[in-house]
């Protein structure tokens, strides 16, 4: 029986020729990411010219403790003397960076200590969170292991309607079949190039939330042309075999899909149409743009769109904070960033910051957030009694100057 | 309370049972992200349940249901580890959360049904290199699915670090 494009990277990066669901795989591992933290306990380190460092969680530093976490990580980069650094100035998300850098690559296999590293399977690149204790196995020895799961093939038919988004298509499926634990998605289907690479980067990265291992995109065209003069090192894309087993086959048209809302807590059968959440008139105290999953251009572009012209609801609060230093600078190049804060909205430098309830945006006991960012669970982003609902960056622009949670294409 | 330990492939003790989708951020909240992991503790489940960590002793077993672990890289193996726990059985476990647990080396294994085999405070058995799970309480018991050998070797080397440590490229502590 043949491969998928999963099963295909890892056999290329084995001793082992012919993989399948069950096995444990050990691979050489092509990209070490890092982020904040560099322990100063490690002697020697593997493969110093494939290593690549940045801060992103707590940037610039909030508190003293982060400020030596981001000298650690200096002195780190002085000792093994490695290029591939992205200080304060040049910062941004660790996933943003290693698409837009080029370092996250086709056929390859790409590592980070952080859940959302899925994120690269946008580049057809395998690529999942790995632990901090297993970021220093890889670090000393550039090797890892891998537990294969099943993969479900899902087919994407169809154009996007009007205010729908990628986002709104990974939201859709959690709410269907609810969690992938163990379980990888492989994207596939004719709808696929109505989605760009910023869209499907979201999907690949909110794939950590259905608890997918690994969610691959195919190397086609749109990510052809977007990795030209941007990939750091040559590449071979994978492909799957024409008889490759898949667990199963899930088919959605997206034409046929609606803005959707994941509400508070988990992901996993917890979805709801916009438009239902928005008949309740839920109101919103914060609403936030940003993280690894929606603060690239293109989310910035949408905001801006919707905010033009109009003003931010009283008693609401909105946030957005850009994925890099370098999306920033062309959002205020391209005039986003000025509607944006005419519209009443702040506009942050690059870092996870209120994503992850970091810095920069925390949220207030009972307070209600509609965000664009990875994750709703109770407590994410400050107080244990906030509620952290998520829906795309056009139904937080939307939400925001309505004050109530709103289906974008109401407003 | 049972914490007698009958062997390496074995771990007992008394049952602490959690639902579906128990995520990362319950066990080491925002605020405790960047704290060493002695400081984390007292903080794990302080929203969901707080008063556990006073609670719970050295030995115990936790019972979860599906999708374990989801949400971020956080160090959850490390902080149950830490707190005394001896072995997690889950519905089902998200990959990350059950990479943390083997490289933290907490025996941990995936055994459908085991929510149904346990209530809170029974005396759980397992056999974690087998998968044999019984409930001492009641007599119950039910199959789980052990970690592949290459993975056990890193629960029973005390987790990965120790491994590393021993091969020369971490600082000895």
């Amino acid at each position: 029986m043949g491969m998928n494009t999963i099963e295909k990277i890892l056999a290329n990066h084995s001793e082992q020729k012919d993989v399948k669901p069950g096995d444990v795989v050990m691979v050489d591992v092509d990209v070490t990411v890092q982020f904040d933290h560099a322990r100063p306990d490690v002697l020697r380190i593997a493969n110093p010219d494939k290593l690549v460092l940045c801060h992103d969680h707590v940037v610039p530093a909030p508190t003293v403790q982060a400020a030596n976490m981001a000298k650690r990580m200096r002195d780190f980069v002085d000792r093994f003397g490695i290029k591939n650094y992205f200080p304060v100035g040049k910062h941004g998300i660790s996933h943003v960076l290693v698409a837009a850098e080029g370092y996250a690559l086709p056929g390859q296999i790409l590592v980070n200590a952080d859940s959302h590293t899925c994120s690269s399977g946008a580049m057809n690149c395998l690529a999942r969170g790995m632990g901090p204790s297993e970021m220093l196995y890889i670090l000393c020895k550039g090797q890892t292991w891998y537990l294969v799961g099943a993969t479900t093939k899902v087919v994407l038919e169809g154009a996007l309607p009007e205010r729908v988004y990628a986002r709104d298509v990974i939201h859709y499926i959690p709410g269907q079949y609810g969690d992938f634990a163990g379980r990888n998605l492989e994207w596939h289907g004719d709808g696929l190039a109505n989605i760009d690479i910023d869209g499907r980067l979201t999907m690949a990265t909110i794939s950590a939330e259905l608890s997918a291992e690994f969610s691959l995109f195919p190397y086609d065209d749109a990510l052809a042309s977007y990795l030209e003069g941007r990939a750091k090192w040559p590449f071979e894309p994978a492909h799957p075999d024409d008889d490759a087993h898949y667990e199963q086959v899930i088919t959605i048209d997206v034409s046929s899909l609606e803005p959707q809302v994941v509400l508070p807590n988990k992901v996993a059968w917890n979805v709801k149409a916009a438009r239902e959440v928005a008949s309740e008139g839920i109101k919103v105290d914060q609403a936030f743009i940003g993280s690894c999953a929606n603060g690239r251009l293109s989310d910035f572009a949408v905001a801006a769109e919707i905010l033009d012209g109009r003003q931010i609801a009283s008693g609401t609060r909105m946030i957005v904070t850009p994925g890099s230093q370098d999306i920033l600078k062309q959002a205020i190049k391209l005039g986003y960033v000025e509607t944006l804060m005419d519209a009443g909205a702040v506009v942050t430098s690059s870092t996870c910051g209120a994503c992850f309830g970091g810095h920069m945006g925390l949220l207030a006991d009972g307070e209600v957030c509609i965000t664009a960012s990875t994750r709703n669970f109770q407590g994410r982003m400050g107080s244990p009694s906030a509620s952290v609902f998520m829906g795309s960056p056009a139904t937080v622009a939307a939400s925001a100057v309505t004050g109530v949670i709103t289906d974008p294409r109401d407003l | 309370m049972s914490n007698t330990s009958t062997g390496p492939s074995t771990f007992n003790g008394k049952v602490w049972e959690f639902g579906d989708d128990i995520n990362t951020d319950l066990v080491i909240p925002n605020f405790a992200v960047f704290m060493t992991l002695e400081e984390q503790l007292p903080h794990c489940f302080s929203a969901n349940r707080p008063g556990w960590v006073d609670e719970v002793q050295p030995g115990d077993v936790l019972v979860a249901g599906r999708n374990f672990g989801v949400g971020s890289a956080r160090n959850i193996g490390a902080v149950f580890h830490a707190l005394g726990i001896s072995g997690v059985l889950a519905e089902s476990f998200n990959g990350l959360g059950l990479r943390n647990c083997i490289n933290a080396g907490l025996p941990s294994l995936p055994c459908p049904g085991v929510l149904d085999v346990f209530a809170e405070g029974d005396i759980a058995e397992v056999e974690w290199t087998t998968g044999a799970v019984r409930n001492l309480t009641t007599g119950a018991t039910a199959v789980g699915n052990p970690i592949p050998t290459q993975l056990q070797s890193i629960v029973i080397a005390g987790g990965v670090e120790n491994v590393l440590r021993s091969e020369g490229y971490l600082a000895a502590q």
